[in-house]
């Protein structure tokens, strides 16, 4: 592009790119430090839509729009039911984090630490072009239905048999054992 | 059946019959009877048998070899010896061993343990008659340990009460005390002499042509003598002894007067040319003789129960025994052990039935009793002899095996001639002579305080109770007679031995007799004053004076022993479990607790809590990768 | 675009999922700190494909697998919790420690360091009635 391939003469891609990036890591952030937990999961959603906004910003618009469609629209949405059905409660509640926290920093940071050096080094010199889109509707449609058409099917399946395993483990057993053991 | 055979047969008889009463005793109580006495009749006869074929001649010896030591020349062979003591002694051996067999048969009638008991009396009778026959110091040994063994079952018959088990476990240690150095003596002995053949031993030894030396007599007598002191209950091995008694009356008869502490004489007889080669043991051995002699005959005087009292003589006279051998006249010594078996096996039985009469040993009680030799007159007669035979009173068996061995203690006194010290036989002779005063002194005193009651003073009455068998009565006039009839041995018997000569002196007749006869009127003088006055008729306090206290206690020799060697013992034993159970035991806790430390530390980390295993997962897997990347980087 | 913006992007995004997952104690919260790794791989897995220029699109195809796959993920993990919620009336995933050494069947409540602050008092109410049930699990 204009700018060359240079760190130091970003593209106007990038610095959207960068700071909707900033936005996604500081609802992220948010998101696994708020105390309230209603708050973590708007702070999740969020986080999803800015990811969204990226994936339009690399061209891949038709994953955006699921992204949008099925994370903002229902898997969000399931993570608020299953707070409200656990009586979780409105406001800060400050059991939210546990005693492993310390750990659990050190761990990330250096994780992070050893991701971002790598990746760094490894794909220091490597430059998207992002010219010709890559990753419209009906290019997705064409390769999911014509190379991909048999996981898409197995996928199907899985789904059918996670959405009858969760409506046998959130079934409401009867009394002490009843028919729970069937 | 030749004479071998027959010999043979003398100890395997009881043996099997031990056997067969061990495993098939319980399940069929009916056989144990006869399967106690006959074997021990047979094996009697079979021992006259073998020594009316030995008369007396030259030995018979047979030898099969039984086990390599290592050294060719030095094997253990099953060998078998038979001159004229040998078979004399097992003669006694056997001919007690039956008397108490079938007199623990009317005894013991009602015991529940009776066959256990009548097996080990058979294996006590084998086990003596093969030390008596055994030609080979290990075969011996072997008897000697089992008699050990089986000394320590029969006096624990009665373990229900503590005195029984003390008297079992001490009779046990004392006499493995002695046995210590016992085996090594023999070790050493036969080392030195190249052999443990006995016959050849002695013949080496006394050969006029070629003797053979030891290089360490003295050593090996003394060692000996440790061994014999404890089997023949000499000082100052002879405390288990008078505790020994806590057993049956019969065991008391057969282990105290024919065959364990007999096997010690017995022994020191058939080695005696071992002892002769060494002029100091004779005088130590004189020196215990004496010290025994006097010591118990003291203990004796002052003892109240009946069976005590026959032990301290038991002692005395085996004193008389190792006196005799003190001055090497192993034919005074072995004449006396024939009678003294004889007269000894017949008083502790006639003691038997006389305390099953009246119900206690204790003779202060029975001098209480009224018309005790009425109720037992059997008993009464019988010991009545038999005290006389202990006392030396011709013509009674004791009398002239007494003078067989003061004459030999006189003869080496005064004509020290053969190599042996003449203060050896000075010990001997004045200490038998106070000895036989006081024999005679507490002959006396047991015969006038049991039985004697002229103007029928007594006030209590028997007790009644049970009948004593038609077999006991039997057996006592049985023993009566070798008691009364055996001291005229003296004129055969040196045949059989070594061509000496037994017959009394006159000399010493006089001073012995008047000695014993000086006793008994003493006692009788003290005895009468007691029995007028009002106080318990007892005649020792006066006779003894301040020596009463101590000589009951058998001069407090177990007082000083448990101070000696009990108390450290136990102290010990207190510091070991100290140090086993807080230093040792601090170590096996701790080899323990270090792995149970770690192991906790270890289940720390299982928390159950998902969160910390996954943190330790992922660092983990981290440090897999950087370390990848920094050994591809380089 | 440099490969570098995304690249590092997700694997921050990561790290912050890791966070969350290792520190939250809400199961559902922990949930969404899935939701974020998950997030993280696939804009790893969209910007590779972009940068590739896969002629079968496997990138993104695994991307909206990935969606659909997180989709059924929280459907069977909201019904797990919801489930041990009603058993245990917790839904703290550091009281579900019934697989701890010595820590015996179910009973994870037992934990005597634990404070009571990690559940509401419903919860508690909820606890003590739902133990007796447990018990046959």
């Amino acid at each position: 592009m204009s700018g060359g391939n240079g760190y130091l003469s970003p593209s106007g891609q990038e610095i959207v790119f960068v700071l909707t990036g900033l936005v996604i890591l500081g609802a992220a952030v948010l998101c696994v430090t708020s105390r309230q937990l209603v708050h973590a999961a708007l702070w999740l959603v969020v986080a999803l839509g800015g990811l969204a906004v990226q994936y339009l910003l690399l061209t891949a618009e038709f994953v955006a729009w699921v992204q949008v469609l099925i994370y903002l629209g229902s898997v969000v949405v399931l993570l608020l039911f299953g707070l409200m059905l656990t009586k979780a409660p409105i406001g800060p509640s400050p059991e939210a984090d546990g005693r492993n926290r310390p750990v659990a920093l050190v761990v990330s940071l250096a994780s992070a630490a050893t991701l971002v050096t790598l990746v760094v080094d490894a794909f220091r010199t490597a430059w998207i072009d992002l010219e010709t889109p890559h990753g419209t509707s009906d290019q997705i449609g064409d390769s999911l239905f014509r190379v991909w058409v048999l996981p898409f099917e197995a996928l199907s399946v899985l789904l059918l048999a996670a959405l009858v395993g969760a409506i046998v483990l959130s079934r409401r057993r009867g009394n002490a054992q009843g028919n729970g053991g069937s | 059946m030749n004479t071998t055979t027959a010999a043979v047969l003398v100890p395997l008889l009881p043996f099997a019959a031990a056997a067969l009463i061990l495993l098939g005793g319980r399940r069929a109580p009916g056989f144990v009877r006869p399967l106690a006495v006959l074997p021990t009749l047979a094996s009697a006869a079979f021992a006259v048998l073998v020594a009316v074929r030995q008369d007396g001649g030259e030995p018979v010896e047979a030898a099969t070899r039984l086990a390599p030591t290592g050294n060719d020349a030095l094997p253990i062979e099953l060998a078998l010896h038979l001159d004229g003591f040998a078979v004399l002694v097992a003669v006694l051996v056997a001919v007690v061993a039956s008397c108490v067999q079938i007199y623990s048969t009317g005894y013991l009638r009602d015991d529940p343990r009776y066959p256990s008991y009548a097996a080990l009396v058979s294996l006590f009778t084998a086990a003596m008659l093969l030390v008596v026959y055994t030609d080979d110091l290990v075969v011996l040994l072997v008897g000697w340990e089992t008699m050990g063994i089986c000394s320590y079952f029969l006096v624990g018959h009665h373990w229900e009460t503590p005195a029984a088990r003390a008297a079992s476990i001490k009779a046990f240690l004392v006499t493995k005390l002695g046995d210590v150095p016992f085996v090594i003596g023999i070790l050493a002995l036969a080392a030195d002499a190249q052999t443990f053949r006995i016959s050849d031993i002695a013949a080496g030894l006394t050969s006029t042509l070629s003797p053979t030396t030891l290089d360490h007599p003295t050593l090996i007598a003394l060692l000996l003598l440790a061994g014999v002191a404890g089997k023949s209950a000499q000082v100052p091995l002879h405390t288990w002894l008078p505790d020994a008694m806590a057993g049956p009356t019969p065991v008391s008869a057969l282990i105290h007067a024919a065959t364990m502490v007999a096997a010690g004489v017995y022994f020191i007889a058939r080695l005696l040319p071992v002892f002769a080669s060494s002029a100091a043991a004779l005088v130590v051995l004189a020196a215990v003789a004496a010290l025994t002699m006097l010591g118990s005959a003291l203990a004796a005087l002052a003892q109240d129960d009946i069976k005590r009292v026959l032990a301290y003589s038991t002692i005395g006279q085996l004193g008389f025994m190792t006196g005799a051998l003190a001055v090497a006249d192993r034919e005074a010594a072995v004449f006396h052990l024939l009678t003294h078996g004889a007269f000894k096996a017949l008083l502790f039985l006639a003691a038997g039935v006389l305390i099953h009469t009246a119900g206690t040993g204790s003779l202060a009680a029975m001098s209480r009793m009224r018309g005790l030799k009425g109720r037992a007159p059997d008993a009464y007669w019988t010991m009545t002899v038999g005290l006389l035979a202990l006392a030396a009173i011709p013509p009674f068996s004791g009398f002239f095996s007494k003078e067989a061995v003061i004459g030999a203690a006189e003869h080496a006194a005064f004509d020290p001639e053969h190599g042996i010290p003449a203060a050896a036989g000075w010990i001997v002779l004045t200490a038998g002579l106070a000895a036989a005063l006081l024999t005679a002194a507490y002959a006396a005193r047991l015969w006038l305080v049991a039985f004697h009651d002229p103007v029928a003073a007594r006030t209590e009455p028997v007790p009644p109770g049970h009948q004593t068998g038609p077999q006991l009565s039997a057996v006592l006039w049985l023993l009566a007679v070798p008691t009364v009839l055996l001291g005229l041995g003296y004129r055969v018997l040196p045949e059989w031995f070594d061509d000496g000569d037994l017959a009394p002196t006159l000399t010493t007749s006089v001073l012995a007799t008047g000695a014993a006869l000086l006793g008994g009127v003493v006692t009788y003088a003290a005895w009468r004053r007691a029995y007028e006055g009002d106080g318990p008729v007892d005649p020792a306090p006066s006779l003894l004076g301040p020596l009463h206290g101590p000589a009951e206690e058998g001069f407090r020799l177990d007082a000083l022993y448990a101070a000696a060697f009990v108390r450290p013992v136990r102290a010990a034993a207190r510091l070991v479990r100290f140090l086993d159970a807080t230093v040792v035991e601090t170590y096996v806790r701790g080899a323990a607790g270090a792995p149970g430390l770690l192991g906790a530390l270890t289940r720390r980390a299982q928390t159950g809590n998902v969160q910390t295993y996954l943190s330790v997962m992922a660092s983990g897997a981290l440090v897999l990768a950087v370390a990848a990347v920094l050994a591809a980087g380089d | 675009m440099h490969l570098v913006y995304p690249a590092v992007l997700s694997a921050l995004l990561f790290s912050v999922g890791v966070y969350g997952v290792l520190a939250r104690r809400n199961a559902i919260l922990l949930l969404m700190s899935v939701e974020l790794m998950l997030a993280a791989v696939s804009l790893n897995l969209v910007a590779f494909d972009v940068w590739l220029r896969d002629s079968v699109h496997s990138g993104q195809v695994f991307t909206l697998f990935l969606i659909a796959l997180s989709a059924a993920e929280i459907g069977i993990g909201l019904a797990i919790v919801l489930l041990v919620y009603r058993d245990r009336g917790v839904s703290a995933v550091d009281r579900l420690t019934g697989l701890r050494e010595g820590g015996g069947g179910g009973g994870d409540d037992q934990d005597p360091i634990e404070d009571d602050r990690s559940v509401t008092g419903t919860a508690t109410e909820a606890a003590t009635e739902a133990a007796p049930k447990s018990a046959p699990n």
